[in-house]
């Protein structure tokens, strides 16, 4: 009686934090924005987006070159490392440039967004933007969400292009790799429209919902130092699961069935 | 005030995602911008380039001296013309040289096999524009294995 009893609870509780997720996202995002949300927004985009570019970039460089590396050492059993170059490409732009970005920017902003959010409700900033007539939605939910949203594909796009330049420094420059084929192939088999707008459309949808988990998990948490911890530790471990299950659904939708 | 300074760096972060997306529109994804490196144009009719593309490496022993600049489908006698570009650095091959289109490995790409002809005592040199009259086509794999069923029959 007691479990039945506990997974009800379980199932409520679960459910009401959904309500309350999607009540905040849509507090957030119907907000009318105001010339200094703008402002605002692009001091965030500079703490998400810009202080994360390091470690997307050196990422972006070895992830590129161990791909050369590796692929180079198989391809060329085959007499076939020309086709090193759509390998890099193709892998990067479709999978590792969205889901490689959007688990490093779990880790780097996600949790950051949660421990400051959570830190304010914790010290109770966010009652006292209310109390002055505020709407902490707008004043500090939005500006945060629309960063995310706005870094996090750039972010994927500077990863895939980093990544593929490591390929031929690794490919072309050090292995021998013709560097003709690399770029040949390379521009006979991506496509535009396939595979470099749905690497896009991927992390849009990956900055979509690691932002509203990060911001969620901050304004929804218990107030205290040990609550904060647990939001923080929850927002990294549930984006990253909830980024590889939809990756799959997406690869799935875009590139599965055809 | 810090304001500046966060804006100059969100340009920045802005100015990088645009050269991403340049990198991969113009080489990634579509038809680079040319190598703007001295080099002479040569032509060459075939009957079939089989997966030879733009860009493929043009090889001379081995040595890459130039690459394939376009391929385009001549409207009169509806063969396929080879337009390569050769480095200027190479600029004596007699006229006697031909072309055939290669593949080097079991699975790897098609490149153009440039083989210099004799050189007798005053030897004509292929010239820009010029027409490479002698070449072999590439070898596809369907026609070889219709020729071979084909003469297993006639036996």
């Amino acid at each position: 009686m007691n479990y039945l009893q506990s997974i009800g609870q379980n199932t409520l509780n679960a459910l009401m934090s959904f309500g309350r997720a999607f009540l905040m996202l849509a507090g957030a995002i119907l907000a009318i924005p105001q010339s200094k949300n703008i402002r605002l927004t692009v001091q965030q985009i500079y703490v998400v987006g810009v202080q994360s570019l390091l470690i997307i970039i050196v990422s972006g460089l070895f992830i590129g070159m161990v791909m050369a590396l590796q692929g180079y050492t198989i391809l060329v059993n085959y007499g076939a490392e020309g086709s090193l170059g759509p390998m890099v490409a193709l892998s990067l732009l479709r999978e590792l440039g969205p889901v490689v970005t959007a688990l490093l920017f779990a880790g780097r902003a996600g949790s950051a967004l949660t421990a400051e959010i959570g830190l304010m409700k914790a010290t109770e900033q966010l009652s006292s933007l209310e109390m002055m007539a505020v709407d902490p939605l707008r004043r500090i939910i939005a500006p945060r969400f629309w960063a995310g949203v706005i870094a996090m594909p750039m972010l994927a796009l500077i990863f895939s292009a980093i990544g593929i330049l490591g390929g031929h420094l690794v490919g072309v420059d050090w292995l021998g790799v013709d560097a003709g084929s690399y770029w040949s192939i390379m521009q006979a088999t991506v496509e535009w429209d396939k595979d470099v707008v749905n690497g896009i459309i991927k992390s849009f949808v990956f900055a979509i919902v690691v932002t509203w988990i990060a911001i969620f998990k901050g304004y929804d948490a218990i107030p205290t130092s040990e609550g904060i911890s647990q939001a923080t530790t929850q927002t990294v471990v549930y984006s990253s699961l909830a980024v590889l299950g939809l990756d799959f659904v997406l690869t799935a939708l875009m590139f599965g069935i055809n | 005030m810090t304001t500046r300074k966060t804006e100059l760096l969100v340009g920045t972060f802005v100015v990088l995602t645009l050269l991403a997306v340049l990198l991969l529109a113009l080489k990634v994804a579509n038809q680079g911008l040319s190598s703007s490196d001295q080099s002479y144009t040569l032509y060459a009719k075939f009957d079939n380039i089989g997966g030879l593309k733009p860009r493929s490496a043009v090889k001379v022993g081995g040595v890459t001296v130039g690459r394939v600049e376009s391929i385009y489908l001549d409207q009169d006698d509806f063969t396929p013309v080879v337009v390569l570009s050769i480095s200027e650095q190479y600029n004596n091959f007699p006229d006697t040289s031909s072309v055939a289109i290669l593949t080097s490995g079991l699975l790897g790409e098609q490149y153009i096999g440039f083989q210099p002809g004799f050189a007798f005592d005053d030897p004509i040199v292929l010239a820009d524009g010029d027409f490479i009259s002698d070449t072999k086509s590439a070898l596809v794999l369907e026609d070889l294995i219709g020729q071979f069923l084909f003469s297993r029959d006639s036996n």
